[in-house]
């Protein structure tokens, strides 16, 4: 990979003792497309909030996040507001913090635009209007004096994407841009976060739940588990060769659109509590491979193949030589 | 002479009174518009469909817990009663639901196994105490709780957990149907899973109907015999699952299944143009035409019945699916399918 543009190292997050990142280790190259999935509370979000110093004071944040080489994490908060909605534009998962119900949508793109490219008047408008106009909203002009409820659930969706590329950014990071709309509208979202990428070049971060939304946007995936990265690769391989047994168990999960129909590979249990992480690998209670020694150690990460890591005792094992 | 199936449902129709705005005069909404349905003893139909399509009214509709404004239910051949009434009571007892959300369905001050043996008592099952602790017991197990969990409250429990006794709850008193309303769309993914092997699980042992309404495709096939899709109040294609899946024969369908996400699928996606319509303000004719790929003109006219498709018997609510009028310049099956990928417009 060619210098990455953000490179985040050993990045650790505890909220009052309960750990809910444990070393993350990630780099994004400039325009590439890195799709970030494991269960709900694994930290996707948090990984993200950590990086743009968003966490509330009492997280206790510790490791490397460097945009272009200069490190971000811990920067002055002249620093960070350059960096935010800048260079890198987050989408958040949370409906409260997306737009504001009494403004009407022009108003705050524009807003957008002065903050992050000093632009004003009928030159914001005008930008304002473009933006819609891209991001595919229908009438643009006469949509920038409408209210957010005047709006469906994906035009809202498409009006967050059009603040995010004010600053024309060089990394969005969406999370669960999809998640509250209906697949035909999840589609048409995906289909213009794609287009987008084509005609900005610029990174994209896709958090999501869904294995099948990544697999179709992005071209490598990082999965999650328990606060940690436990298997990288790009979007093919993963699929043809998942090599952690949480992986596994996540496609098995999945139910297939074709052949017979027998019960699916569910994993058993749930995942551990923050304050109750197991010893060595926290997968290893639900995992149908733990040995004693998982409970040993945490595992690395190895590679499995260039390209192909996986956080597994079993992975490195397989390497050797029997 | 036929054994009539377990729940029929003709024609029904529920509408609400909308008020738009804080003074707006209010406006009719048709939540349910002639939907017809059959579950027979034993299976699974799948409900899909977009978001405010109709398919929890529909469930409670089946369910009795609202009166269809027209239209009517019949459970193993009866009407149904009047609420309120014993007859009523007593075919509720058959008949349970479980919805999205397990914590909000559960008391949150009441210990797991208190909750299960509440409709027991209601519906007067089990004379003694300990009677009733012992079937309790067994629903625990059945759901693949243990019996010593019985004491938790719903907060000490994980999401999976959590709709197991929910379940539990649903199938103490041995309920005929069940309807499940998005079941799993509140899980994670590996929770989805351990739920849906345990729906198909607990109604092969117990022979229990299930109506099963999901967004979810993929989930839906795992699951059901059958399949309807909704698209705003009406039902537009019913068959096997996989025949649905593998052969769409509506347009909306068809949107619906290219959108499943799907590694490797590449780029086929239909996109529709705009967004799901209005349920206040019903287009004329067929109710998708305005975003759908191959609507001809008669499409804005005529409303498309459902009925089986000359050739295979799909049913199916669409005139050019139908062959009533020949598809705009695209193959019939493939509706749509070779449309260039593009940004489009929300209308
Ligand atoms: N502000 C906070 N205070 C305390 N704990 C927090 C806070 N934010 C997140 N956490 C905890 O950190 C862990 C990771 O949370 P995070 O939001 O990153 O999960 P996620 O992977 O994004 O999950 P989801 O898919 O549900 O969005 C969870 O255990 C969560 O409860
Ligand atoms: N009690 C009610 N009063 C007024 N309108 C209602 C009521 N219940 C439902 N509706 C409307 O009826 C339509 C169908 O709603 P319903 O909840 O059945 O849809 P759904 O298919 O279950 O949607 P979802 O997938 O979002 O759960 C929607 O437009 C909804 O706003
Ligand atoms: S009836 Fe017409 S508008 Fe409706 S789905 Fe069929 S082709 Fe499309
Ligand atoms: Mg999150
Ligand atoms: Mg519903």
């Amino acid at each position: 990979m060619s210098e990455p543009l953000v490179a985040i190292r050993g990045l650790a997050v505890d909220f009052g003792g309960a750990p809910a990142l444990r070393g993350i280790d990630l780099a994004i190259a400039p325009g590439e497309a890195l799709g970030l999935v494991g269960e709900s509370g694994c930290g996707k979000s948090v990984t993200w909030l950590a990086a743009l110093g968003l966490l509330p004071g009492r997280a206790r944040v510790s490791g490397s996040v460097r945009l272009a080489g200069e490190e971000i994490l811990g920067a002055a908060p002249a620093v960070l507001d350059r960096v935010r909605g800048g260079r890198v534009a987050m989408i958040f998962q949370d409906p409260a913090s997306s737009l504001n119900p009494v403004h009407r949508i022009g108003r705050q793109v524009a807003e957008a635009l002065g903050l992050h490219r000093g632009l004003r008047g009928v030159a914001a408008r005008a930008e304002a209007r473009r933006l819609l106009d891209q991001v595919g909203i229908p009438d643009a002009g006469r949509r920038l004096d409408a209210y957010p409820h005047e709006l469906s659930g994906g035009q809202n969706q498409r009006v967050m994407i059009a603040m995010a590329l004010a600053g024309q950014p060089e990394l969005l990071v969406a999370d669960e841009p999809t998640t509250a709309l209906d697949v035909t509208i999840q589609a048409q979202i995906l289909e213009l976060l794609g287009a987008l990428r084509r005609e900005t070049g610029m990174a994209l971060v896709l958090i999501s739940h869904d294995l099948g939304v990544v697999a179709e946007t992005c071209e490598r995936v990082a999965v999650m588990y328990a606060g940690r990265i436990v298997e990288e690769a790009r979007v093919a391989r993963l699929f043809a060769a998942p090599t952690h047994p949480y992986t596994q168990g996540l496609l098995g999960a999945l139910p297939p659109l074709d052949g017979p129909r027998r019960p699916l590979s569910a994993i058993p249990g749930s995942v551990p509590e923050p304050n109750g992480m197991p010893p060595g690998c926290a997968f290893a209670p639900r995992c149908p491979h733990a040995a004693a020694a998982c409970a040993l150690g945490v595992p690395e990460a190895v590679a499995v193949e260039p390209d192909h890591a996986a956080a597994c005792l079993r992975a490195v094992r397989e390497l050797l030589p029997a | 002479m036929r054994k009539a199936p377990l729940l029929e449902a003709m024609g029904l129709t529920r509408r609400y009174a909308m008020r738009r705005g804080f003074l707006g005069r209010p406006v009719e909404v048709r939540a349910v518009d002639g939907v017809s349905l059959t579950l027979e003893r034993g299976r699974t139909l799948g409900l899909v469909g977009e978001s405010g399509c109709g398919k929890s009214t529909t469930g409670r509709l089946v369910l009795g817990l609202e009166m269809p404004d027209a239209g009517s239910v019949a459970f193993e051949g009866q009407p149904m009663p009047a609420p309120g009434t014993p007859p009523w009571r007593a075919m509720r007892a058959r008949m349970q639901m479980v919805f999205q959300d397990p914590l909000g369905a559960l008391d949150r001050r009441m210990a797991i196994g208190a909750q299960i043996a509440e409709p027991l008592e209601i519906h007067g099952i089990g004379a003694r105490r300990a009677e009733r602790m012992e079937r309790v017991a067994a629903l625990l197990r059945d759901v693949g709780l243990r019996p010593d969990q019985a004491v938790r409250y719903p907060h000490e429990l994980s999401g999976g957990q959590r709709q197991r006794a929910v379940l539990a709850r649903a199938l103490a008193t041995d309920p005929a149907l069940l309807v499940c309303d998005e079941p799993i769309s509140a899980l994670d993914v590996s929770i989805q899973a351990q739920v849906m092997n345990l729906l198909v699980e607990l109604q092969s042992r117990l022979g229990t109907a299930i109506l099963f309404v999901s967004h979810d495709l993929r989930a839906v096939r795992q699951v059901s015999h059958r399949v309807a899709v909704m698209y705003l109040g009406r039902i537009v294609e019913e068959g096997e699952p996989d025949a649905v899946l593998h052969d769409p024969a509506h347009p909306y369908a068809q949107a619906l299944v290219s959108a499943i996400p799907h590694p490797g699928r590449g780029q086929r996606r239909i996109l529709l143009q705009g967004d799901p319509p209005n349920p206040a303000d019903r287009p004329s004719g067929c109710a998708f035409h305005p975003r759908c790929p191959v609507a001809v003109a008669i499409c804005a006219k005529e409303d498309p019945m459902l009925k089986p498709r000359p050739g295979d018997g799909r049913r199916v609510a669409c005139h050019v699916a139908q062959g009533e009028v020949p598809a705009p310049s695209v193959g019939r099956s493939a509706a749509g399918l070779n449309r260039p990928a593009q940004i489009s417009k929300a209308a």
